[in-house]
């Protein structure tokens, strides 16, 4: 996606700002500069206002009940299915499964995977660049079933070499899971070129994207993956829920790995029959409240579009990367003119957690350590760094106080 | 002195810089710049204390009935609030450290490093110490 294709969209911030009310709080007396929305955003008052209603006007438990607010709430629930599916352009709301993030969807998806297609001695690949939560489950695995993780190399930019993915893979290979963007780096993954490889090979692909989902579109028809899986409230939206997409043919081919309440059609003590569709993979009173303000933060967005979104960050990213590069201690990871908004950098000769320490008393939340990206840290040789990432209530004005007192930051820490 | 006397020399050191968190930070930075470093033999795994982002290193021997701290830390913030833990706790016996309840740190507003989040390593710190000179004693 490149910035110059959508000039003619522009995002009013200083209207947008105004939905969010934590942007008025203070810190440490000064104005809140949240620059950690890779780790959560703020959520608009639209979102606060869907949850709050719904325990003040509808509360009720879904999918059982007669009386009106249970059907209410069925209803909102369901809505909120389609709200997603449209939102991510996929053809039955059904191949929407709400999750409790996306840490749980691909526990679900590797568990899934493992009692379906995986046997001992099969191999999985990653990307140098995963997060925790997309190593751990397959790595569990793979120890208990002498399994092997192969992994994408980087290239000298920190990009990922997928020229390599081809040797990485052997007649044991199944699946190749994979961030859609860098929580650590902010870089975009290929995943046309990654997609033309799994086809190849007749892999499965598996896209982790808790970092793509809040900046950029993405039409997952066209995308055409096997799983895709991100968490809500990244995108605005409350924590707790998040969403695993499958393609149509996972969704009657996965096993259940999660069984319980409602996703049954008919139990005996002998047998069970289980479910169609996305409540065969949703056990026990789902968070409710949670999805309906996951809705309420797609239709927020949605009301500017994803591409506007994107194109306000990328621009705020581009000036950031442009203002670090001019500050000669500052180190830049991952550099790109064309990423999603999160950058990471470190300062010479000091730790990351006295620049963050100090930042926060000028009011500027940051980042800082390895993201949950350990094996990446190693590979990059620093213990960790500083994460600035951004939403899309940020503006130029925050990040050039940023930068000024990040120069006082350095000049303190000398 | 006594740990009580430190704490209070410590408290009246810090009053000069009022509400000016810059100047208490300055001042901070500098108790870390003077620590010094840590003999390379005692950062071992075993002296790094577990739940800081920053990877700090506590060696901690008996001398006559006191208990004796050094220590080193990759940040500097965080080497400085060493710098004042051992500059309160090192040299005095295992009941006098184990007592201490340490109400210095709220008083000079530095209190927001006590916090439970896992970035912050400083109540690890506090405890180990503790526990050193508990298992030191015996």
């Amino acid at each position: 996606m490149l910035v110059k294709e959508l000039k003619h969209i522009e995002l009013n911030t200083e209207a947008i700002r105004k939905d969010f009310p934590i942007l008025n709080r203070k810190i440490n007396g000064m104005p809140l500069i949240y620059f950690d929305n890779g780790a959560t955003s703020q959520k608009p008052q639209q979102v606060i206002d869907a949850v709050s209603n719904y325990y003040s006007n509808t509360n009720s438990n879904i999918h059982r009940g007669v009386h009106t607010l249970s059907r209410e709430a069925t209803e909102a629930f369901e809505n909120a299915r389609k709200v997603i599916a449209k939102h991510f352009n996929v053809k039955s709301d059904q191949q929407i499964i709400f999750t409790a993030g996306t840490t749980d969807s691909l526990n679900m998806v590797c568990n899934g995977l493992a009692r379906s297609v995986l046997k001992q001695g099969d191999e999985i690949i990653l990307s140098s660049y995963e997060h925790h939560s997309n190593i751990l489950p397959w790595q569990l695995w793979a120890q208990e079933n002498k399994g092997q993780l192969k992994v994408i190399p980087l290239n000298a930019d920190q990009s990922l070499d997928l020229n390599a993915i081809e040797n990485l893979i052997s007649e044991k290979t199944k699946i190749i899971s994979i961030a859609h963007v860098s929580n650590t780096l902010g870089l975009i993954t290929d995943l046309d070129k990654i997609k033309i490889i799994a086809k190849k090979h007749n892999l499965i692909l598996v896209v982790d994207a808790a970092q793509s989902a809040p900046h950029m579109a993405v039409d997952l028809e066209k995308l055409d993956v096997d799983f895709y899986v991100c968490s809500a409230h990244k995108i605005y939206g409350p924590t707790g829920t998040g969403i695993l997409y499958m393609s149509e043919k996972w969704l009657s081919k996965l096993p259940v790995t999660k069984p319980g309440g409602g996703t049954i059609k008919t139990v005996s003590f002998e047998k069970t029959e289980y479910a169609d569709g996305a409540l065969r993979f949703e056990p026990g009173t789902p968070n409710i409240s949670g999805v309906i303000g996951f809705a309420a933060a797609i239709n927020y967005m949605d009301q500017f579009g994803m591409d506007a979104i994107y194109k306000h960050e990328l621009e705020l990213v581009n000036y950031a990367q442009s203002k670090l590069a001019e500050i000669p201690q500052v180190m830049l990871y991952g550099k790109s003119n064309d990423k999603a908004a999160v950058i990471s950098f470190n300062v010479k000769n000091t730790h990351p957690f006295d620049v963050g320490t100090l930042l926060d008393k000028y009011g500027i939340a940051v980042r800082t350590g390895h993201h949950c990206t350990q094996p990446l840290m190693n590979l990059l040789c620093v213990p960790g760094t500083i994460r600035i990432s951004f939403a899309i209530y940020n503006t130029k004005t925050e990040i050039d106080f940023f930068i000024e007192k990040l120069k006082k930051v350095i000049d303190m820490l000398k | 002195m006594s740990i009580k006397e430190i704490e209070n020399e410590i408290v009246e050191e810090f009053e000069i810089f009022g509400d000016d968190w810059e100047g208490k930070y300055e001042h901070l930075i500098d108790l870390g710049k003077n620590l010094g470093t840590l003999k390379e033999e005692y950062k071992i795994e075993n002296n790094i204390i577990q739940g800081c982002q920053s990877r700090v290193w506590l060696h901690s021997e008996k001398k006559d009935n006191n208990i004796i701290f050094s220590a080193e830390s990759e940040a500097i913030i965080t080497k400085g609030m060493v710098a004042l833990m051992i500059r309160v706790l090192s040299g005095h016996t295992a009941k006098e450290i184990i007592e201490t309840k340490l109400e210095f740190i709220d008083k000079i507003g530095l209190k927001e490093h006590l916090s439970p989040t896992r970035a912050n390593g400083l109540v690890s710190m506090i405890n180990r110490m503790k526990m050193d000179a508990i298992t030191l004693s015996k």
